[in-house]
């Protein structure tokens, strides 16, 4: 005990001194070794003993992921390492490796500025690394490479000194391809992982040890005496000479940035606001006087304290008692405890300043996103990107109907702490609805609820998510308020992909000034006119006010705004999400006084528009599709493409590896229920495979309207398909 | 043959004409017809302000219609009401109102009343109903009720021709995006209005989420907008507010628009005025009868 106070006093005499910080993330494809290595690194700071680094799963505080063996949540460390005579301090995330939690890795990396990307040396680069390393890019996350489990290159595979270099060198080339095809402006920059310049190590997180080419200078140890060591089982004293921490932290402190020397690129792509202002400047350099910038990366429960926002100063100096703001709330909150993580321990200090990842409970209106600031009207960061989208939805109810209330709050609790799942209300039916990136990410955390919060839970059976597009242009539909008063003229169309893939990758917001993002579109094919007169974006779909001088207006956008969501909410074909649709709205008519062009006018005139609009369309359905990798002996093989080829898959690319046959290929997630189980009986339980979002099809034409009767009947609305009418006319 | 088929229904029609027109002739009281829609106003404050025509009318007819969401008599229920007409009343909502009036159809058949606080066509849209029913071949008729647009003359002593346009002050609203929007129609109108000397009457929002905007909330939205535009419309401003107009508890207080503590009227419902130039008689009549501060008489003294 006396140790970890000795601990987090070092840590909070580092804390004030942004040059001697380092914020870093670790990413990697799941089972390629990233919670092995945080443990390392914690044994080799002191935090835990040597003998449980790799055993003792320091960073999966959660027991389902010690059950599971994979790591749902991104937890926090914070640690003291040496380096040439200085005293650094570490700021540590773990984050998932399963690409379900895919918004996980996304919230980990804007803490972060740099990031220790994992790759196992017998696997390669997989799916994930790729969807792992293009995230860290978007967000301005320098990245270096630790090639992890060489002791298996060379105790299982058996290759001789040349092949291992021969492999890692291909290795180290085919990140800085994946680096240079992902984002080329970054990769000009100089941001590519080099085996001389020493931001590239390998070794083993199981066994303790790693090298690098400075390492390899500071210890005199060479590359055969790496070989011979691990060819003789003596791992032991290499993890001597060459602890796996020194390396990986020698690695990390001269390759990645400080936040001072981060904060100025990073700011500029998470945040839009006023480049000459206090606040800029004050993020820039990491100003610790300056005005509090504080974005929340995290939300947990903890027992005791309550809600506990974990997140990056930007600016500014937490304290306790302090007065803040929250982004989209007018409420003030008042900051309670201030503290930093050491694994799963949260340990309470006076402050802490600009540069540092620090968690805080008091922010009572925060949820994962948001911005906190002591500077009213600051404008926000920009919000979390998910790579992925919900494509599946479970009900939950609770078992015992006096819970119901209870469920209500832990619902909107898990949804507070995991900004990928979605929790709805079907008000007609009653029942809550968890829409998630697939079925595990769904299955923890309905296993979350039951656990950690004590409700216990029914779940009917995962449905699919599908969405709503149209597929041509229709233009001039009117829309009336229910008074009559109030008249709206639109146009929709489909959406061009260039522009879905803007939205999608967060180039252009609602945010971002009006110039830059007219520029973007423009660029992507959007006419002037149009660009200039974005009105709104929500989820793949924009609105557009090309009106011009319509008195009263002005004000009434709101309401018209929030017909627009309504409907991209919930489509009128079968209120499944609308994707790739842009809305014109033309002219207007509207009563002069605001009482009768309120909400309860403005908004179902607004809606019912689009919905008929939509309609006339031809709205139809698109399906979601996985991408599922599959390794599989060859002789198991047969089992395997049958079990694609059964639900409505398709192979799409197959290579052979020794004996083994790695399969690419894509199905509906519609069919994909049951996989897992299926396969392995397919397969002998041979095949190993991992999925990945695949994009969105539109459902075959003699399928399409059962599936949609089903969906209308479920949700409790009349079965036979709507028409433009039903919504013109009242 | 086709010829006999059609004449054979001219005939129906021409004999369903006489019938009609022969029944009104002797019918006694034109308001006793049948198939008709009348719309009736129930005056300011209680089940007691109905005109005697209007009780009579309502009381022979077959069906009783009430909407109460534009406004609200305050010191009445529908029991007492019911109790009254010795009938039932059917309570409308803004839905059965504006989107969905499939009541209307029983005006075909049937002498049906609809009912609304203050006078009948008050509320704008309810204009809209009288489209309605003369589309549908439905003849209506109107009784009229005292209504607070009048009855703000006499309570502030501003004179009737020196009003402007009227106008609403809706509650905020906050989008799903958390934009609150204040409407600045209300400012505009007011400026527009004294420009031409023009007083103007504001009415506060009714709405079941918010409940009853006071005068209080109305003052604070303009002054809102006018540190805003700073256009100077609300500096120095006089207001009058009304409270529970119709009643034996009628307030109305006059003061300078900033003055936020003058105007604790009580419960609803409230009205605010914003006076454009005064013509001394009302500046005397604000003083006097509304408690204005008594400098006025003097800053006013010289208008015509
Ligand atoms: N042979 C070998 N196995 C390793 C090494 N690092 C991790 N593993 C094993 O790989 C599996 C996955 O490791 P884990 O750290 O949970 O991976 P994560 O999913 O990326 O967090 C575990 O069984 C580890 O023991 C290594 O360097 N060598
Ligand atoms: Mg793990």
């Amino acid at each position: 005990m006396g140790k970890r106070k000795q601990m987090v006093e070092r840590v909070t005499a580092l804390m004030g001194n942004p040059e001697m910080i380092r914020n870093i993330g670790i990413v990697a494809h799941i089972d390629h070794g990233k919670t092995t290595l945080s443990d390392n690194l914690l044994s080799g700071a002191g935090m835990i003993s040597s003998e449980l680094a790799g055993k003792q799963m320091f960073m999966d505080s959660d027991e389902e992921e010690q059950a599971r063996g994979i790591t749902i949540d991104a937890s926090n460390v914070s640690m003291v390492h040496s380096y040439d005579g200085k005293e650094y301090l570490i700021n540590l995330i773990d984050t998932p490796g399963h690409v379900d939690f895919g918004g996980d890795v996304t919230r980990a990396m804007r803490a972060v500025d740099g990031a220790v990307v994992v790759v196992d040396a017998v696997e390669g680069t997989m799916p994930q690394t790729e969807t792992v390393l293009r995230q860290a890019l978007r967000e301005y996350v320098r990245p270096v490479l630790f090639i992890n489990k060489v002791d298996r290159l060379i105790n299982e595979l058996q290759v001789d000194p040349q092949e291992m270099q021969v492999r890692l060198g291909k290795l180290i080339d085919h990140v800085n391809k994946l680096i240079k095809n992902m984002n080329p402006e970054r990769y000009k920059q100089g941001w590519r992982v080099d085996a001389a310049n020493g931001s590239v190590a390998f070794g083993s997180a199981l066994y303790n040890w790693a090298i690098s080419v400075p390492m390899m200078q500071k210890t005199q140890i060479s590359f055969n005496d790496v070989y011979d060591f691990c060819t003789n089982g003596d791992m032991k004293t290499l993890a001597q000479k060459c602890p796996l921490h020194e390396t990986l932290n020698d690695m990390v402190i001269s390759h990645l940035p400080n936040p001072v020397n981060a904060q100025q690129e990073r700011v500029k792509a998470i945040w839009h606001g006023e480049r000459d202002s206090a606040i800029s400047k004050s993020m820039n350099s990491a100003d610790p006087k300056g005005d509090l910038a504080f974005m929340v990366t995290d939300i947990s429960m903890d027992p005791h304290a309550g809600e506990v926002a974990t997140g990056r100063l930007f600016s500014g100096t937490l304290t306790r008692g302090l007065e803040v703001y929250t982004s989209g709330s007018a409420k003030k909150s008042r900051i309670q405890q201030v503290s930093i993580f050491m694994g799963p321990e949260r340990i309470e200090v006076e402050n802490i300043p600009a540069g540092n990842i620090a968690a805080v409970t008091g922010l009572k209106e925060a949820i994962v996103g948001s911005t906190i600031t002591t500077l009213d009207g600051m404008t926000p960061f920009e919000s979390i990107r998910h790579v992925s989208e919900p494509v599946i939805t479970v009900s939950v109810e609770a078992k015992h109907t006096k819970d119901l209330p209870k469920l209500v709050e832990v619902l909107r609790q898990v949804a507070k702490e995991d900004p990928t799942l979605q929790i709805t209300l079907n008000e007609e039916t009653g029942e809550h609805l968890m829409a998630g990136m697939g079925e595990l990410h769904l299955e923890v955390i309905a296993h979350r609820i039951e656990r950690d919060k004590g409700v216990e839970i029914i779940t009917n059976p995962p449905i699919v998510v599908y969405r709503e597009t149209i597929k041509k242009k229709v233009e001039n539909v009117e829309g009336k308020s229910p008074n009559r008063h109030n008249r709206f003229y639109i146009d929709v169309e489909p959406l061009d992909d260039a522009i879905v893939a803007l939205i999608r990758e967060g180039e252009i917001s609602m945010r971002m000034e009006e110039l830059e993002r007219r520029e973007k579109l423009m660029a992507a094919g959007m006419d002037k006119d149009e660009a200039k007169s974005i009105a709104a974006i929500y989820g793949n779909n924009i609105y557009l006010d090309m009106t011009k001088g319509i008195q009263y207006l002005n004000e009434t956008m709101e309401l018209v705004l929030d017909g627009f969501e309504e409907v991209m909410k919930a489509g009128p074909l079968a209120r499944e999400p609308v994707s790739h649709v842009k809305i014109i709205l033309r002219d207007a008519k509207l009563h002069e006084d605001a009482i009768h062009r309120g909400p309860a006018q403005v908004i179902p005139a607004s809606r019912q528009a689009i919905q008929a609009a939509m309609l006339m369309a031809e709205d139809s359905l698109l399906e979601p599709y996985q991408k599922v990798f599959i390794q599989v002996p060859q002789n198991n093989m047969g089992g395997a493409t049958k079990e694609i080829q059964g639900r409505r898959g398709s192979i799409i690319d197959m290579q052979s590896e020794g004996d083994l046959t790695i399969i690419e290929s894509r199905a509906p997630v519609s069919e994909l229920f049951g996989f897992a189980g299926d396969i392995r009986s397919a397969t002998e339980g041979r095949a190993m495979w991992s999925t990945e979002f695949g994009g969105f099809e539109t459902v075959p034409s003699n399928l399409a309207s059962e599936v949609v009767s089903k969906i209308r009947e479920r949700k409790g609305l009349k079965k036979e398909l709507p028409k433009a009418s039903d919504f013109l006319e009242m | 043959m086709l010829i006999v088929v059609n004449s054979n229904k001219l005939y129906l029609n021409l004999f369903h004409s006489l019938f009609k027109f022969f029944l009104q002739m002797v019918k006694y009281h034109p308001f006793n017809e049948a198939d008709m829609l009348t719309f009736i106003g129930l005056g300011l404050f209680d089940e007691q302000d109905i005109s005697l025509k209007g009780l009579e009318a309502v009381q022979s007819a077959d069906l009783v219609y009430l909407e109460f969401y534009t406004s609200y008599l305050m010191g009445t229920t529908i029991e007492k009401m019911e109790e009254l007409y010795g009938k039932p009343i059917i309570r409308l909502m803004r839905e059965d109102v504006e989107q969905n009036p499939d009541w209307l159809e029983n005006a075909k058949t049937q002498n049906i009343v609809f009912l609304t606080g203050g006078d009948t066509m008050a509320s704008t849209t309810h204009v809209d109903l009288r489209i309605r029913a003369k589309d549908m071949g439905i003849d209506t008729r109107m009784i009229h009720g005292a209504s607070i647009t009048s009855a703000v003359f006499g309570l502030s002593g501003l004179q009737n021709y020196r009003f402007g346009k009227s106008v609403s002050i809706p509650f905020p609203y906050v989008s799903s995006r958390g934009n609150r929007v204040v409407t600045e129609t209300p400012y505009d109108t007011i400026k527009f209005n004294q420009e031409n000397g023009l007083h103007t009457l504001v009415f506060l929002d009714i709405n079941s989420e918010h409940g009853y905007m006071t005068v209080q909330q109305g003052l604070a939205l303009l002054l809102e907008v006018e540190e805003k535009r700073q256009e100077g419309v609300m500096k120095n401003r006089i207001a009058v507010g009304i409270a529970r107009a119709g009643s034996a508890d009628v307030c109305v207080k006059a003061n300078y628009a900033n003055n936020a503590d003058a105007f604790e009227l009580g419960g609803p419902l409230q009205i605010l005025i914003i006076p454009g130039n005064l013509h001394f008689i009302e500046a005397e009549a604000l003083v006097k009868l509304a408690g204005a501060p008594a400098r006025l008489l003097q800053e006013f003294s010289n208008e015509s």
